[in-house]
């Protein structure tokens, strides 16, 4: 297909297609959503033109998490079935410029997903963004593999946790198997770990896998560590992705994430339990 | 929390590295599955069909091993025959 340099994306002088990142994780619950919606917003905040695709067939929520849900009218299945364009369907995000969110048909089945399909969405995408990223449903029936198939960058979320590891492994086993790269014979899927609802805390106390066991386990870069933060769900309550809410720790830890999604080279935060000064715990802060 | 349980608390509550320990095992098995042909399983349930043929074994007593090196596989047979 395309020939293009590795890591290079979104340059102006030469057009290249845009890149395709999977938000991925196996098991359910781990943060794919709140990730792709984060990482997606990120992109577009430095200037990426870039669409989030909810890849969750029949169980949408992207549109949640984003804060767009009244304003679907056509979803990705429509696209596919020819019963819209990707123009219509496409929803603008009212914050963030450059960022686009196509939303999951609610009422369709799985198998409205084919391959061809699919590709031929992403290929039209692909001419005029930079960043696609498919925010893959749990599991690894057709519409987990229909996700990863087409990407040139992987986003393994996982939490510290044993089903969560174990699930990030298998999918890293897809990965390297079941995708268009490795069946092209090209350069293999672009790995990178997102450890996320960590608790330095908990770490300390020795009843949570660390950071670096996480990393052995599962032998892949590491490229953010989001600290479980009520943040998170404050975000999501209002439909506002994480990363906007630039006072907290997640959302400066998922900035983080996408500036080294970049290739910037920026030190891990929030791995260490924060000490309380003594006036804090005299005043009972948190 | 009085202060001795503060220094006892690292050994006592460490389930995290029966966590790792776990998943290290558990993690090597299955990636020695994954790269495991298709065929392997029925392959060895024929191999053992044969054997049956003529010796008396159960399952268990057949394993096979696919090991990859850097030039060549070796197929690993092992089978464990009943005393006589």
């Amino acid at each position: 297909m395309n020939t293009r340099e590795p890591g290079v994306a979104g340059r102006i002088e030469e057009r290249v297609l845009a890149k395709i990142i999977v938000v991925t994780s196996g098991k359910g619950g781990v943060g794919k959503t709140t990730s792709s919606a984060a990482i997606g917003t990120g992109l577009a905040l430095r200037g990426f033109k870039t669409a989030i695709i909810d890849f969750d067939v029949g169980l949408r929520n992207l549109d949640l998490i984003m804060g767009c849900e009244r304003r679907v009218v056509y979803d990705f299945v429509n696209v596919l079935n020819k019963e819209a364009t990707l123009n219509q369907a496409l929803i603008k995000d009212k914050r963030t410029p450059n960022l686009f969110i196509l939303p999951a048909s609610q009422t369709r089945d799985k198998d409205a997903l084919t391959q061809e399909g699919v590709q031929a969405v992403l290929n039209e995408l692909s001419r005029d963004f930079d960043y696609i990223v498919c925010d893959s449903p749990a599991g690894i029936e057709k519409g987990a593999q229909m996700a990863l198939y087409y990407a040139d960058i992987a986003v393994v979320v996982t939490n510290p946790e044993v089903s969560s590891v174990r699930d990030s492994d298998r999918i890293l086993g897809i990965l390297q198997s079941k995708t268009r790269r490795v069946e092209a014979g090209e350069d293999p899927v672009e790995e990178h770990l997102l450890l996320t609802r960590y608790s330095p805390a908990r770490v300390q106390a020795g009843e949570m896998l660390s950071v670096q066991d996480v990393e052995d386990i599962l032998a892949i870069p590491l490229i953010g560590v989001i600290p479980e933060s009520e943040a998170v769900l404050k975000a999501s309550n209002q439909g506002m992705p994480v990363i906007l809410d630039q006072e907290t720790e997640a959302g400066q830890a998922y900035s983080d994430a996408v500036a080294r999604l970049l290739g910037d080279q920026v030190e891990h935060r929030f791995l260490e339990v924060q000490k309380k000064g003594f006036f804090k715990r005299l005043l009972g802060g948190k | 929390m009085s202060i001795f349980d503060y220094f006892r608390s690292k050994t006592k509550n460490a389930s995290a590295s029966v966590a790792k320990e776990r998943l290290q095992i558990i993690v090597a098995h299955e990636r020695g599955q994954r790269q495991q042909p298709d065929y392997l399983p029925q392959m060895q349930q024929e191999i053992l069909d044969v054997i049956r043929k003529y010796v008396a074994i159960d399952q268990e007593s057949v394993n096979i091993q696919l090991e990859n090196n850097d030039h060549c596989s070796v197929l690993e047979l092992n089978v464990t025959l009943p005393d006589r």
